[in-house]
């Protein structure tokens, strides 16, 4: 049991799980799973209880049973307490204080993320503003390669989701060619199927590999299916570069997804066997996002933000190229309105980061969520302050298969202008070379590549 | 000033028409030309307002009476749109009134047909009626023996389990307004569940997705719902091991993505 008394008033919360529950900021989620805080007061007060609490109560008390659930093994018996020895002794509200100072650097943070578990991350996230989870995250550089780097200082990457409601492949190469002549697509070409049928997702694969081929482009593909589909493809010897697959924060949502370590595990070991990357053998792509785990029934009575970070935990066992929250998707009862997805998307990217993971945003709204462009300017502004990695490249921001909004080729441009940010160095050297962006990286108007031709045709 | 790739390539006419996304869109400076700029805003708003149109009623109820319908009308325990968006739960439960109202039509049916508002009231005043003039005749001739069609508001596809069970009816087909896309405000989908009660999931019914003038037909659609009934029937279930295997199925298993949105 936890218990605070503020200004006269007692306020007790009867275990870690419900004290991180009310600690969290207001959202609709929680409040639908019925453990969000009461009053706004009652929020605070669970907030300067959280500050006071050791970090190492997080070793101690598991907020997913450790019997029950993999995920809880997967963070505990992973844990590295010589990273964790130098902030061994402090309470959460003395780790947010030192990650604001000068002491925490990209280094010394690299060096303590082994140390530090999704639960104690999820709870400086809870104490701290919108503006910590920028300013602290922006210290953080996560490098990942596979044909190109990400992640760099001064780079922001973006992903082209050229999805077709029905899979035709000359209007996905249409968007994806869109995409490229804007200077998308350097953290993925990545393609939603609407069929998770075998075939077609091996068609899909063959036609972004060989635009890739055809135009050299230093950048990899994924045909977002399930890891069961994709491990058969690879069987099949389909050019498979990247192993994708929603995960959650808990055993049981992740089975709701049909996914368990052990699947992940066989999946990246596959597709390490088949050594596509030229410069380096970071093969996952993961996407997360708040409120999976109480949509699937499995949240074990915790807090939405804190599964979100124990997802995180899922991830880093795999050294991922690319992990995206997918932060406004899954609808207005558990993020309602853009200031909660906002700020869902600043927690995500910041305890993403601290984990160390390449964290990019799909920073995105669905048209039942009182949220609008505008909104999604914000956060992809802020998130491009934090240091991305990566975020959506949408043509025109709508995705005409999955039906919601997200970031636009035109919105990443904007970004990396605004904020002086260039493509991975790879594929800016590559637009270069093909007269598609002039030195301030405006992309030049540019007639379809001659190349592209002979694919259009077979398409 | 506004910049768009240069026309002179007739390629980039066909491959325009290969998608209806929004490429090759004209820009000024690095960001959206005015024009579609607006578009888009006039889209989403259209969309903004599918969500949180009220379904008129009445004109439903009148235009299903004249067709010689019998016709229940109910409510969900979600009082208004704010509650239905923030608490799905109850979206799929009937009020106690309703419960009571139902309670008095049970009986011994093949079919229900229930029509609610879901995310789109637009999509149900726009093609309800349409789908079920093409698809009531066949089940009418094949001697079904329908229950009154139930109009509920403030409803989720799951309170068709409580509407069924309540009815007594062997197969339940729910007729629900669509999450509104950016180019499709009124998409219609029918979810079909057999052997209805409360606790059923998503994984134990069939689903018709799409339904409007760009999208799929009201008779393709009242075929395959009709196929769909006769072998959920015949079978003694719906769901994943129901697959839907008329010429006409394309595709309508879109691969989940972080756990559907309640439609």
């Amino acid at each position: 049991m936890y218990a605070t008394s503020i200004r006269g008033t007692r306020y007790t919360f009867p275990d870690l799980k419900s004290l991180m529950a009310k600690a969290t900021p207001l959202r609709s989620g929680d409040c639908l799973a019925g453990i969000a805080a009461a009053s706004a007061a009652e929020r605070v007060a669970a907030q300067m209880r959280l500050a006071d609490l050791p970090l190492s109560t997080f070793l101690r008390e598991a907020l997913v049973p450790y019997e029950e659930d993999e995920v809880t093994r997967a963070i505990v018996d992973g844990h590295d307490a010589a990273a964790f020895a130098s902030v061994a002794s402090l309470t959460v509200g003395e780790l947010r204080d030192w990650l604001l100072s000068d002491a925490a650097t990209d280094e010394t943070l690299a060096a303590l993320a082994p140390g530090l578990t999704p639960e104690m991350v999820a709870a400086v996230a809870k104490i701290s503003r919108n503006q910590d989870l920028i300013a602290i995250a922006a210290k953080r550089r996560v490098v990942t390669r596979f044909r190109d780097t990400l992640g760099l200082p001064g780079r922001l990457s973006s992903r082209i989701q050229p999805n077709h409601p029905t899979d035709d492949p000359k209007g996905i190469l249409a968007s994806a060619i869109d995409g490229l002549l804007l200077g998308n697509g350097d953290a993925v070409i990545g393609i939603n199927p609407a069929s998770d049928d075998l075939r077609r997702c091996h068609e899909l694969l063959r036609l972004i590999d060989e635009l890739r081929e055809t135009l050299d482009i230093p950048t990899q593909s994924c045909v977002l299916s399930h890891v069961t589909t994709t491990l058969r493809l690879m069987e099949r010897g389909a050019p498979v570069d990247l192993v994708f697959q929603s995960i959650a924060g808990t055993q049981r949502a992740n089975r709701s997804f049909g996914v368990n370590l052990a699947l992940l595990r066989e999946a990246n070991e596959a597709a390490l066997a088949l050594r596509r990357g030229t410069i380096g053998d970071n093969v996952m792509y993961f996407e997360t996002g708040q409120g999976s785990a109480l949509s699937a029934g499995a949240h074990h009575g915790c807090d939405q933000q804190t599964l979100e970070a124990r997802a995180y935990g899922v991830a880093r066992l795999f050294k991922p190229l690319l992990v995206n929250t997918v932060v406004g998707f899954i609808g207005p009862e558990y993020l309602f309105d853009g200031k909660q997805i906002i700020r869902a998307g600043l927690e995500d990217h910041f305890c993403g980061k601290l984990l160390g993971l390449p964290m990019g945003c799909d920073a995105c709204y669905t048209n039942h969520a009182e949220a609008d462009q505008n909104d999604i300017d914000d956060l992809l502004t802020l998130l491009a302050v934090a240091g991305v990695n990566y975020v959506m490249g949408v043509p025109g921001a709508d995705d005409i298969m999955l039906n919601y909004q997200s970031t636009s080729y035109h919105d990443v441009l904007a970004v990396r202008r605004m904020l002086g940010l260039a493509p991975a160095p790879e594929f800016a050297q590559w637009l270069e070379s093909m007269g598609a962006m002039d030195e301030r990286g405006s992309p030049k108007p540019l007639a379809l590549p001659a190349a592209v031709l002979p694919l259009l045709a077979k398409a | 000033m506004t910049e768009t790739l240069p026309e002179t390539h007739d390629k980039l006419a066909g491959l325009r028409a290969a998608t209806p996304a929004r490429i090759f869109l004209p820009r000024a400076g690095l960001a959206l030309a005015t024009q579609a700029n607006l578009q888009f805003q006039l889209d989403h708003a259209e969309a903004r307002d599918a969500v949180h149109e009220r379904l008129d009623v009445e004109a439903l109820i009148k235009a299903l009476r004249s067709r010689g319908l019998e016709v229940l009308r109910l409510a969900s325990a979600a009082r208004d749109r704010r509650t239905y968006l923030l608490r799905p739960d109850l979206g799929r439960e009937l009020d106690e009134a309703s419960r009571a109202h139902l309670a008095g039509s049970a009986d011994d049916y093949d079919i229900a047909f229930v029509i609610a508002d879901g995310l789109s009231a637009r999509a149900v005043s726009s093609h309800a009626i349409a789908l079920l003039d093409e698809a009531m005749p066949a089940f009418q001739q094949g001697s079904w023996k329908l229950a009154p069609v139930v109009v509920v508001e403030q409803g989720r596809v799951a309170i068709g389990d409580e509407i069924g069970e309540i009815l007594g009816a062997r197969l339940v087909a729910v007729l629900i307004g669509e999450r509104p896309g950016l180019s499709s405000p009124d998409s219609l989908g029918v979810y079909l569940t057999f052997a209805p009660r409360v606790g059923r999931n998503d994984a134990e019914r069939n689903c018709l997705s799409n339904i409007r003038s760009q999208g799929m037909s009201y008779s393709e659609a009242a075929q395959r719902l009709f196929y769909l009934c006769g072998e959920a029937r015949r079978r003694q279930l719906t769901g994943v091991e129901l697959k839907d295997d008329t010429p006409l199925a394309r595709r309508d298993d879109q691969s989940p993505r972080l756990g559907d949105p309640e439609r």
